[in-house]
């Protein structure tokens, strides 16, 4: 067989194929049988019917959505200051924000646990506050990235000419900037909301024993229910397909990829 | 003046509440103490503990080989793939954009799950092989180091490939000779970001790992549930390493990069 480029892609094809495809489908199978192989429903029903996982499901929304309104309060403010300044150090602070995203995480929050224990005491006290503050402390990078990016992308003669039309600096802000730098803002939500429902061991670490949706999983892992906890997934993966249609995510490479400039 | 000031006071503000936790660990680490708050005196002794204990240098050391090792398998695996998909006909290659874009959006706890579920659970792979773990950080890396190159194919002159091809080059020959040497700032970029995110998961790690191997992430977790130990002191030690070396790589990169500007505005100049 003769080489052409098209060829190239087969490896990465077929490794698609049985580590992303093929995973799926085997979690949609453990999901819909029980522990001897039978098909069932019950698994779907049992989350649905479960006041324990139901709890969790709306709590962990309440938790993702607060975190994520917290870190667009921080960050956005930031972002702008940033891509506004005309200081010459301004990509230096950037990178001062970025900067822990490549400082491993699980060191990142044992510095916060180690902090808070300080100030609060006992953690597991204030488990809601604690989750809030952990998450966005660990999430805050992810949110100003993507905000920023598209603010300094902004055409300044746009707010100009605002200005010259008789806008104040608060109209232009709300009328021009605010609604230009929506793609960032919704590409800082996506990148924050999801982990901010399914990365449980930010919680754990902080003395936390409320539940969120990744904890299930956790859970289930440790307790071998391959099928409930495959469940879970298959519930966690199609609340993530209606997420990115609803935010048109996926088309920039921002987030995590963004990490790196 | 006074709308200046208060914005600078938040910009400083936040950017405490991401390093203080960090600076103050730092601190302490260099202190005989087991608990932030208590003041001892100055001390080595985590860091004597970090670098003898076998543990934990064993820990560290099987982390780092984790990382190049899936980092090194993604990106021959995502460069060849962002080449097929760029040079395949429309079906085949939306076939890999769309599979690719999966882990990606996928939170990590479900891709760490389902992986072990195909491998170990419906396979009976044994963690111990370590296959399922080396697997599970491919899958996770691969996709970046594909998002990272492909603009670059791209952005390409499509000619140039055409012109060693008519002057006597093979297809894999040009392949080697022209297209990948444009690529490589994609391809390095991919690789430095597939570590990266390797040296970080915590959720693959633990659904995939043999019980006997810990990462960073995994050994720190497992480490802050238990009483305060001297590992767990030396780990203020390690976080501190790590976050010295991560200044001084984006010290290194960061002047690098002004330099580079600077060479390319004085020969701006010349011409």
């Amino acid at each position: 067989m003769q080489f052409s480029r098209k060829h190239l892609g087969i490896p990465y094809a077929v490794f698609l194929l049985v580590f992303v495809a093929a995973p799926l489908l085997f979690l949609c199978y453990y999901a819909f049988t029980n522990g001897q192989g039978q098909f069932t429903l019950r698994n779907l029903s049992g989350f649905f019917t479960d006041p324990n996982t139901l709890g969790t499901l709306f709590y962990s929304l309440l938790v993702a959505v607060v975190t994520t309104v917290v870190c667009l309060l921080l960050a956005y403010p930031v972002a702008y200051i940033l891509a506004k300044s005309r200081l010459r150090s301004r990509s230096v602070i950037l990178m001062l924000f970025i900067m822990p995203m490549w400082i491993n995480f699980s060191l990142r929050v044992t510095a916060l646990k180690e902090i808070l224990t300080v100030i609060e005491g006992n953690l597991a006290m204030f488990p809601f506050l604690n989750a809030i503050i952990g998450m966005t402390y660990d999430f805050l990078p992810f949110m100003i990235l993507p905000i920023y990016t598209t603010i300094s992308r902004l055409d300044d003669a746009l707010r100009e000419a605002a200005m010259d039309l008789g806008a104040d600096s608060v109209q232009t802000f709300l009328r021009i900037t605010l609604p230009l730098s929506v793609p960032g803002i919704i590409s800082g939500i996506s990148m924050v909301f999801l982990p901010a429902m399914t990365n449980y061991v930010i919680l754990d670490m902080l003395y936390n024993s409320t539940y969120i949706m990744g904890s299930l999983i956790g859970s289930y892992f440790s307790a071998y229910n391959w099928n409930g906890g495959s469940m879970i997934s298959l519930v966690l993966l199609a609340m993530i397909c209606i997420f990115t249609l609803l935010t048109g995510g996926g088309e920039e490479e921002t987030g995590r990829g963004g990490a790196l400039l | 003046m006074i709308v200046k000031i208060l914005k600078r006071l938040f910009i400083i503000l936040v950017l405490l509440f991401l390093y203080l936790p960090i600076l103050i660990l730092a601190v302490y680490s260099f202190t005989s103490s087991t608990q932030i708050g208590a003041i001892r005196g100055f001390s080595l002794k985590n860091y004597v503990t970090l670098v003898t204990t076998p543990e934990l240098t064993g820990m560290i050391a099987g982390t780092i080989s984790l990382a190049v090792a899936a980092a090194l398998i993604a990106t021959v695996l995502g460069t060849m793939g962002a080449l097929g998909a760029f040079y395949s006909g429309r079906k085949m290659s939306s076939m890999i954009t769309t599979l690719n874009q999966i882990p990606v959006i996928n939170a990590d706890v479900v891709t760490g799950f389902s992986i072990c579920i195909l491998l170990v659970v419906a396979f009976h792979i044994s963690k111990d092989s370590y296959i399922p773990l080396l697997a599970g950080h491919v899958t996770l890396c691969a996709p970046f180091v594909f998002l990272s190159v492909m603009p670059r194919i791209t952005q390409m002159d499509p000619s140039i490939y055409e012109a060693a091809l008519d002057l006597g080059a093979t297809p894999f020959r040009a392949l080697i000779e022209v297209v990948i040497p444009q690529i490589v700032p994609g391809i390095i970029s991919g690789f430095a970001l597939a570590v990266t995110l390797s040296l970080d998961d915590y959720f693959i790690a633990t659904y995939t790992k043999p019980a006997t191997f810990d990462t960073i992430s995994t050994y720190v977790v497992n480490a802050t549930k238990g009483a305060q130990t001297t590992i767990k002191t030396a780990l203020w030690a390690l976080s501190t390493v790590i976050f010295v070396i991560v200044v001084l790589v984006v010290l290194i990169s960061n002047i690098r990069a002004l330099r580079s500007q600077g060479e390319l505005r004085k020969e701006g100049r010349n011409v």
